[in-house]
């Protein structure tokens, strides 16, 4: 099933991609190519097969409740693009 | 020196014949020489590096040498490094210093090794050509107006233009063995957890796996005794005893099942790749393996599944590149929305904004199942093919790319015939086994190409074994490109 | 019954960890913004989550406690929740989603008709969002991550309640579970440790559940009750008027008393929940669970009835066990003390040491009388060396203010009962001589005019006397 410029769109605004009409109109033939070929996936049954979600089957190691990190704010935020007393900064936020 | 071993640049440092000054400034005065003809390198700071090759002759000359004391080594920009820009290629870290180092650069320092410098690559690893990166594309050192293979292919490119004796990569569906195919070097992607992804910029997590990148496979399994180990902060890093991965690298071939799966003989395989692999895999016979045929049913459907699960994964991955604390930050924006379209727009590169976008559509509602769960049954079915045909061989041997190294722009156009590339290799990403490529002749225009070796879990030491028995009965991995334009 | 509200609670309990639920960075409550947001935290390229077992330990306890094992799933999975929002550094956020580690259970509340039990959903393991600071600057929202990553226990229950009264009395029930019963969250609500959302409804009694609106920011058991009360009446009203409920979530305003409509939600949500590819699954052995168990505090109800046994009341025996720690100080000590001086040591704790604690704001474990001490005082009174008023009022305090042990008091201030018999006969005699009238009236029938005796005996030894003995000698003479 081809995907809508619509679809395009909405799916670039929950990834916050801003995206022209032109871009949008391009990817969409891309994205309808590249999902013809993911859609071979389709003709094969896969019916009660376990999925795989790890590159290994593995089990969650868990860490001991220790405070391990020290502050190390001045180190972070020397990359940052916008920060005043100690707080990263971003246009206002309307509730 | 340019063409010697990591075994021989190690003793020729310790019988001081060299001082790691004077071979770090070697490699630093080719890259100099090269890189503006091949833009293997996104940053280099010799200064940065002499000081390390000073700090590493003194312990030379104390005695207290460790496993690459002295020898330098080109780092993908996808591992971040203390007090190193690290870009992944990327518009949107083109300012990002990063205030710590990766677990894989930790082990290199641990090692001695010199920071040669960081190698380009397609954006966040996101490519089959290296012409992904916003600092340019890689040319092929074998044919400039040839790709190197991607996305470590400023990595290979190094080795193969001998601008660095040894490089690490990244490989998520290909991305270090296809490169080392195209450019004429050996490179090893290891089982998945056996090298921490701490510090490695994540493109898809379930996928990527660091690894070495050099002329040889014995120079990889010492590179891999380096990178290789257990490392808590990375919770799918594997707990096990460590190994010595060269211990097996001179046992003869004799008796080893070579699996031979057909599915990668058919449809699409180059004719010149395909006789070069005969040829290879004909050499192997001479050594005293056994050649078995061998069947992976289910491979056909790798590039489907794996352009559903890894682009689902970045999407996610990527979302931390918002602008807030590091990295580009639009500068002008109506308000926080329009701060985070326009940052996103400007700093992610077409070919990444396009695997989030498919990675956010198979992930939204309603196509979670028809998608994303589809395949990860899938990548089941890959697996299992995998386990079943370990039954019959011990490892498993064709070609790493379908064909030698396309021209730059062939594909960028369009981007299923560029996935397809990567057919052969990401079944191996999907299974999380460990495979790796090396030379193996010449195809049309004497470009190189790749043998692609699988091996069951953990077995790196098997594959190892296999590649140096053979390269020691070709040369192949000694050949070097002639006249590089500078 | 014209209408019935249905409500369920979505609540997160923060964990008692000392660090993060993914890292090693502390999870203490008001450093300086970004001092406790590590390169995990604040999502740095590259790095990646590791598992507190702190914080999955403490939802095994809650699972335990509210259905035993058998509510505790063997394998959980870590999913990834996204969305954009400047304090949520990933972009998304780890969560549980279709395996969570704790599936069913209840918790039993009490309700104007009895005991009723409140059905769970799931309880799940995940991490807190970072906090906007949307009034230090003008035109900037200033975002703080010492909160990102903190471990939460997003508790779910069954739309069970039909009155903001239930729905407050399930919170409660839940408050004192978590913090007082199996200690796995320090309940500060103030602080937001604990903080409930209500998913509000109404409809004809009997009939299919209605529309619901899901109510944020209740940070305290009064707005909660305010807010389901306001939200309730108005959707009654919308119905009433043939109006139609919208799905949405909705902000109650303390200052106003209502509820709103979050506008900046109205974008359609599509979280694209999926396994989170850096942490394998989480899987829970059975020796786990075991150990677990053992190392579970006996519940403040078993305590209680032991407290009971004891020979103590019931309403005593609850005030007792009103908290863990109340209970971890009270127990004991009861337990050891002969069975006389055990009402003695209730009063004590509930009385003159409770408002002690409460003048100066002390939780009973930093108690400045600790229970040796309390139980050195009882036995003073029960060998008769001081009155029981004397210990409340006197050596009590003295106690509190660091002058040293019980006898160490009696003995600088003096306060040792009068018990030599021939002693008290003397001046009980003086007491009968100099109030004649008294005598009279009492003989005639007044018993008030007898405790006017004792008190005027009492003041003649300056409180020392033994009262007791008081009472049997005047009795005596007087009847002589």
């Amino acid at each position: 099933m081809p995907l809508s410029l619509e679809e395009v769109r909405r799916i670039a605004e929950l990834a916050r991609i801003g995206i022209s009409d032109a871009e949008a109109a391009a990817v969409q033939a891309q994205l309808n190519d590249i999902f013809e070929l993911i859609g071979r996936m389709q003709r094969v049954d896969t019916e009660g097969v376990e999925p795989m979600s790890h590159g290994q089957d593995l089990k969650l190691r868990l860490r001991e409740d220790f405070v391990t990190e020290r502050d190390q704010r001045e180190r972070f935020q020397s990359v940052a693009p916008k920060v005043e007393q100690g707080l990263y900064l971003v246009p206002k936020v309307i509730e | 020196m340019l063409n010697a071993s990591l075994k021989e640049l190690s003793a020729a440092l310790a019988q001081k014949k060299i001082s790691s000054a004077e071979l770090t400034k070697l490699f630093l005065d080719r890259t100099s020489r090269l890189n503006r003809a091949l833009n293997a390198f996104i940053t280099v700071e010799a200064e940065k590096s002499l000081a390390q090759a000073h700090a590493a002759d003194e312990l030379i000359a104390k005695g207290e040498a460790k496993a690459l004391t002295g020898i330098p080594v080109a780092h993908k920009d996808i591992f971040v490094t203390k007090g190193w820009r690290t870009t992944c290629g990327s518009k949107m870290l083109s300012n990002f210093v990063s205030p710590y180092d990766a677990y894989v650069i930790e082990r290199f320092n641990d090692a001695g090794a010199v920071i040669l410098g960081k190698t380009n690559m397609d954006e966040f690893a996101m490519g089959s050509s290296s012409e992904t990166s916003f600092y340019g594309p890689v040319k092929n050192p074998w044919n400039q107006e040839r790709v190197p293979g991607g996305s470590s292919g400023g990595s290979t490119a190094a080795i193969a233009a001998r601008m660095a004796p040894a490089a690490t990569g990244t490989d998520t569906g290909g991305s270090i063995r296809q490169p080392a195919a195209l450019s004429g070097v050996s490179g090893l992607k290891p089982t998945y957890g056996l090298v921490s992804r701490y510090g490695m910029i994540a493109f898809a997590s379930s996928l990527d796996q660091g690894g070495p990148i050099a002329k040889s496979a014995e120079d990889l399994a010492l590179l891999l005794n380096v990178m290789a180990g257990f490392d808590g902060r990375d919770s799918t890093s594997v707990e096990r005893a460590s190994e010595d991965y060269r211990r097996d690298l001179d046992r003869p071939l004799a008796g080893l099942r070579v699996g031979v799966p057909k599915e990668h003989f058919g449809q699409g395989l180059a004719s010149d790749v395909g006789k070069a692999i005969e040829a290879a895999l004909a050499q192997l016979d001479k050594l005293g393996a056994k050649r078995v045929s061998i069947s992976l049913p289910n491979s056909g459907l790798s590039v489907p599944a794996y352009y559903v699960i890894a682009p689902a994964e970045a999407s996610a991955n990527l979302s931390r590149f918002d602008g807030v604390r590091y990295g580009h930050r639009a500068k002008e924006y109506r308000d926080l929305a329009d701060m985070y379209f326009r940052t996103r727009a400007e700093g992610f590169g077409a070919e990444v904004r396009r695997r989030i976008l498919i990675g956010t559509y198979v992930l939204s509602h309603g196509y979670y199942d028809a998608y994303y769960l589809k395949a990860q049954k899938i990548r089941r079915l890959i697996a299992d093919d995998f386990v079943a045909a370990f039954k019959q061989c011990d490892v498993i041997a064709g070609p790493t790319a379908p064909t030698a190294a396309f021209k730059i722009g062939a594909k960028a156009a369009d981007p299923v015939q560029m996935y397809l590339n990567d057919i052969y290799t990401i079944p191996a990403n999907l299974a999380g086994l460990p495979a790796m490529s090396i030379p193996c002749g010449f195809g049309k225009d004497d470009l190189p190409v790749g043998l692609h070796i699988v091996g069951n879990y953990f077995s790196e030491a098997k594959m190892l074994n296999l590649a140096h028995q053979y390269q020691k009965a070709t040369d192949w991995h000694k050949r070097e490109p002639a006249g590089i334009r500078p | 019954m014209k209408w019935e509200i249905v409500i369920g609670l979505e609540t997160h309990a923060q964990l008692s960890t000392a660090s993060k639920m993914f890292s090693g960075a502390s999870t203490a409550f008001g450093a300086a913004p970004n001092t406790q947001a590590s390169a995990v935290d604040i999502a740095l390229p590259g790095v990646l989550p590791v598992a507190n077992r702190g914080a999955v330990e403490r939802a095994i306890r809650f699972g335990l406690a509210i259905g035993g094992e058998k509510v505790i799933n063997r394998r959980s999975v870590f999913a990834r929740k996204n969305y954009f929002y400047p304090d949520l550094p990933k972009g998304y956020q780890i969560s549980q989603y279709e395996l969570p580690i704790v599936k069913g259970g209840e918790i039993r509340i009490l309700t104007k008709s009895g005991e009723k039990a409140i059905r769970l959903t799931r309880a799940h393991l995940e991490e807190d969002t970072g906090k906007s600071l949307h009034e230090a600057f003008r035109d900037s929202s200033g975002i703080d991550l010492n909160r990102a990553g903190v471990p939460l226990l997003e508790i779910v229950s069954e739309p069970d309640m039909r009155s903001a009264e239930e729905a407050v009395a399930y919170a409660r029930a839940l408050h004192f579970l978590v913090v007082e019963e199996i200690e796995i969250c320090d309940g500060n609500m103030q602080e937001g440790s604990f903080r409930c959302d209500a998913n509000v409804s109404v409809r004809r009694p009997g009939g299919p559940l209605g529309t619901r609106a899901e109510i944020k920011n209740l940070n305290s058991f009064r707005f909660l009750e305010r807010a389901i009360e306001f939200d309730a009446k108005r959707q009654i009203e919308i119905l009433e008027d043939g109006g139609k409920i919208v799905q949405e979530t909705r902000l109650y305003d303390s200052d106003r008393d209502e509820t709103r409509s979050m506008r900046t939600k109205e974008e359609a949500h599509d979280y694209r929940y999926f396994p989170d590819p850096d942490l394998p699954p989480l899987v829970v052995t059975e020796e786990w669970i075991e150990r677990i168990k053992q190392s579970m505090p006996e519940s403040l109800r078993a305590q209680r009835d032991k407290i009971v046994e004891l020979g103590l009341s019931i309403q005593q025996a609850n005030q007792l066990t009103g908290s863990r720690n109340t209970s971890t100080f009270a127990l004991p000590l009861l337990v050891d003390a002969p069975p006389k001086e055990r009402p003695i040591l209730a009063n004590w704790i509930l009385g003159p040491l409770s408002a002690k604690l409460n003048e100066e704001n002390l939780d009973i474990k930093d108690s400045k009388v600790k229970p040796d001490l309390l139980r050195a005082l009882s036995k003073r009174v029960s060998d008769g060396t001081v009155s029981n008023s004397s210990a409340m009022v006197e050596i009590l305090p003295a106690m509190w203010n660091g002058e040293g042990s019980p006898d160490e008091i009696i003995e600088k201030r003096g306060l040792k009962q009068l018990s030599d018999a021939g002693a008290i006969e003397k001046i009980v005699d003086q007491v009968l001589a100099a109030n004649p009238k008294q005598v009279e009236d009492y003989r005639a029938g007044k018993e008030k005019a007898f405790n006017s005796l004792v008190g005027q005996a009492m003041k003649a030894t300056q409180g020392k006397a033994n009262p007791g003995q008081v009472n049997e000698i005047l009795k005596r003479k007087l009847a002589g």
